[in-house]
């Protein structure tokens, strides 16, 4: 069972949000998890918090201290999976950083991740370079090792990068760490462009888009659409206003899917 | 010993090194690394760095003989290698020097840092004003409070000067915003590491502009006693100016190599930065390396009495050289640290930087293992005078008094 490829091939554009696991708690976080998929989402990316994301910029970063604070650990994480996993048949991609990956062993880490309904896996601080033994040890256990591109990749590491890639590709929108962008389309759409032309796999953007309009303009060109500080920073503000986090992403979630589905194009 | 290859093509020291960050910043690192080799080949950009070091740090920096220290321990002659008198103070121009220049001759016009106790930052904020460099510097919020005086130096010197606010607040976090503010403006701008961590080719650049130390101390030694030295010692957080003294002796193997690591309030405590002691191996700012992290890798918080030594990572050759055994990796505690402040002031009237006095503890606890005709070459990396005032609101008014 593929169920990232069976997305992909519905034939329609991709919501993709993400969310820290254990943000603000974990019953909150799996609340919120069910909630953006029941309101449209096409898949989740769920975010292992970690101490040092260098990655992220100042909203993620503040998630993953909220969940850490809550005693958050990467079992905790897995066993969220797990639960989403249980009403729900829409792919689930881990985004976790190397380091606890590594202290966890890339075995036991992707064993259980697939046991427990993962789909896929995104390590941002693990360049090609440095891949060949989590992306191995992913594939051992059919997880799909997505890779990122950035604008500043270049034809040539584009091209071998895709040749790596497994589930979809991920076109970083922008120079700079997440967070949420007045304008995002432009080099994210020449960066689609370049991996089109030496992948067949679904190319899907994120980074810094934040808005029902980027969705639209993105999902025009690209496979899929990832948002992620903008769902993370209506978690927290959410919460510290004393609202519900669950309400406030499920209508975020149906603005952006309409968003989306005005781009629909076959492909 | 066969020849050092290290690091290899693939930017590793044995099983540690790497490049392990996000892919925006691969292309600049791969760049970076073909610019610098071929740098580190041309004689116009040798000889112009060779002429700042001299003329503008006052290199060469003397190997000076601490005959009272020596008398005091009743031990083994010891050599203080005096990087405390280069311009701004510690070894730490050594490297900004050679990296502003390369940042010049590669374009750029802006370069970042990172600091913790300040020292890079100041070295970063003055090559940059020498330079005519456009400069930032991320300065961890706990640490900004620590070493307040140099924030205003580095603003004096016309550098801008950011607060990390997440995460400890120290040097870690700082170094963690230095990356993203990078990751951001990567086009344009040089980031400036301080010590020998970080992605490759990082620790090899820094460790090459580092390495004047230790070829200057090795030709002194020569020079003054006619033969090398038993052991060479320094302090190491993330370890610059030891891997600078170390790594011209690497290929002496009758030479002790010793780097000292913050025990902080010891090693039966959770207050120290002894990574080489108490870590795993691990990745933290784009390297593999030995880091303090908890079962589930969460970076651990260092601590030290020294700022500059507040680092939970290492540079990962000295991961390296403690796992091969070519190198020792010794615990000092704060309070040990104090002691050697103290004594170094009052017998040689040098004020050691609390990072460097960790190097002279070493040798205060363990004169004694050594013969009298053996020779010890202490790296005194930076000058105390930045952490007077730290150290008398510790010790109280009457801190002269009591350690008389």
């Amino acid at each position: 069972m593929d169920r990232i490829r069976e997305a992909f091939a519905a034939g329609h554009k991709l919501l993709i949000p993400f969310v820290v696991a254990g943000d603000p708690d974990y019953a909150r976080s799996l609340e919120i998890a069910r909630a953006i998929l029941d309101a449209g989402a096409d898949m989740l990316e769920i975010g292992f918090p970690y101490s040092d994301p260098l990655a992220d910029g100042p909203v993620i970063q503040a998630a993953a201290v909220r969940s850490l604070k809550q005693g958050t650990r990467l079992v905790d994480c897995l066993r969220l999976v797990q639960d989403i996993r249980a009403r729900s048949s829409k792919p689930l991609v881990a985004f976790t950083y190397v380091n606890p990956l590594i202290q966890y062993g890339p075995e036991r880490f992707f064993a259980e991740l697939a046991a427990a309904g993962g789909d896929g896996v995104i390590v941002p601080d693990v360049p090609l370079e440095e891949a060949a033994e989590v992306a191995a040890a992913a594939e051992a256990h059919g997880i799909r090792f997505v890779p990122l591109v950035a604008p500043t990749s270049g034809e040539e590491r584009i091209r071998a990068i895709v040749r790596e890639a497994r589930g979809f590709v991920y076109c970083v929108s922008s120079l700079g760490v997440t967070g949420e962008r007045q304008d995002v389309s432009r080099q994210a759409r020449a960066l689609v462009d370049l991996v089109r032309r030496h992948t067949d796999l679904p190319a899907c953007v994120g980074f810094g888009v934040s808005r029902p309009e980027h969705v639209r303009e993105i999902a025009a060109f690209a496979d899929g659409v990832i948002v992620g500080s903008a769902y993370v920073r209506r978690i927290g503000e959410a919460v510290d206003a004393g609202r519900d986090p669950v309400a406030a992403v499920r209508s975020f979630t149906e603005q952006l899917k309409q968003a989306a589905l005005e781009a629909i194009r076959p492909r | 010993m066969s020849h050092y290859p290290y690091p290899d093509e693939t930017g590793r020291y044995g099983a540690f090194g790497g490049r392990y960050v996000p892919e925006t910043l691969m292309s600049a690192l791969l760049q970076l690394e073909q610019d610098y080799l071929r740098l580190s080949r041309d004689e116009a950009f040798q000889a112009e760095l060779k002429y700042y070091l001299e003329q503008y740090a006052g290199r060469p920096t003397p190997l000076y003989y601490a005959e009272r220290l020596t008398k005091h321990l009743g031990g083994p002659k010891i050599y203080l290698k005096r990087e405390d008198l280069n311009h701004t103070g510690a070894h730490k121009i050594n490297n900004a020097i050679g990296q502003a220049l390369l940042a010049l001759r590669t374009g750029k016009r802006r370069v970042i840092a990172e600091t913790g106790a300040g020292q890079h930052g100041v070295a970063t904020a003055t090559v940059a004003a020498r330079f005519g460099l456009e400069c930032t510097v991320f300065m961890g919020e706990e640490d900004m409070r620590r070493q307040a005086l140099n924030v205003f130096r580095m603003r004096m010197l016309g550098a801008e000067v950011v607060a990390a606010t997440s995460g400890t607040r120290t040097l870690k976090d700082a170094t963690n915003e230095a990356i993203r503010h990078w990751v951001a403006h990567v086009d344009d701008t040089h980031y400036i590491i301080g010590s020998v961590v970080g992605p490759h080719p990082y620790p090899m650049i820094v460790r090459d502009f580092q390495r004047v130390i230790g070829d200057e101390a090795k030709a002194q030694i020569l020079a003054q006693e006619g033969r090398l030295p038993t052991s060479v010692v320094a302090c190491v957080g993330g370890g610059s100016n030891a891997m600078g003294i170390f790594y011209p002796f690497i290929e002496d193997e009758e030479v002790e190599l010793v780097g000292c690591e913050a025990a902080g309030h010891g090693l039966h405590t959770p207050y120290h930065a002894a990574t080489i002691a108490r870590g795993r191996p691990g990745v933290l700012h784009g390297a593999k390396t030995m880091l303090l992290q908890d079962e589930y890798g969460q970076v651990q918080p260092a601590h030290s009495i020294s700022a500059g030594l507040d680092y939970p990572g290492i540079g990962p050759e000295h991961a390296h050289l403690a796992e091969t055994g070519r190198a020792r990796y010794v615990p000092v505690t704060d309070e040990e640290a104090l002691e050697a402040f103290f004594l170094l002031s009052k017998l040689e009237g040098i004020i050691p930087a609390l990072e460097s006095a960790h190097a002279i503890a070493y040798v205060m606890r363990e004169a004694r293992r050594y013969r009298a005709d053996d020779i010890i070459v202490v790296c005194l990396s930076g000058r105390g005078d930045k952490d007077v005032e730290q150290v008398a609101a510790r010790e109280g008014e009457t801190a002269h008094g009591s350690h008389s």
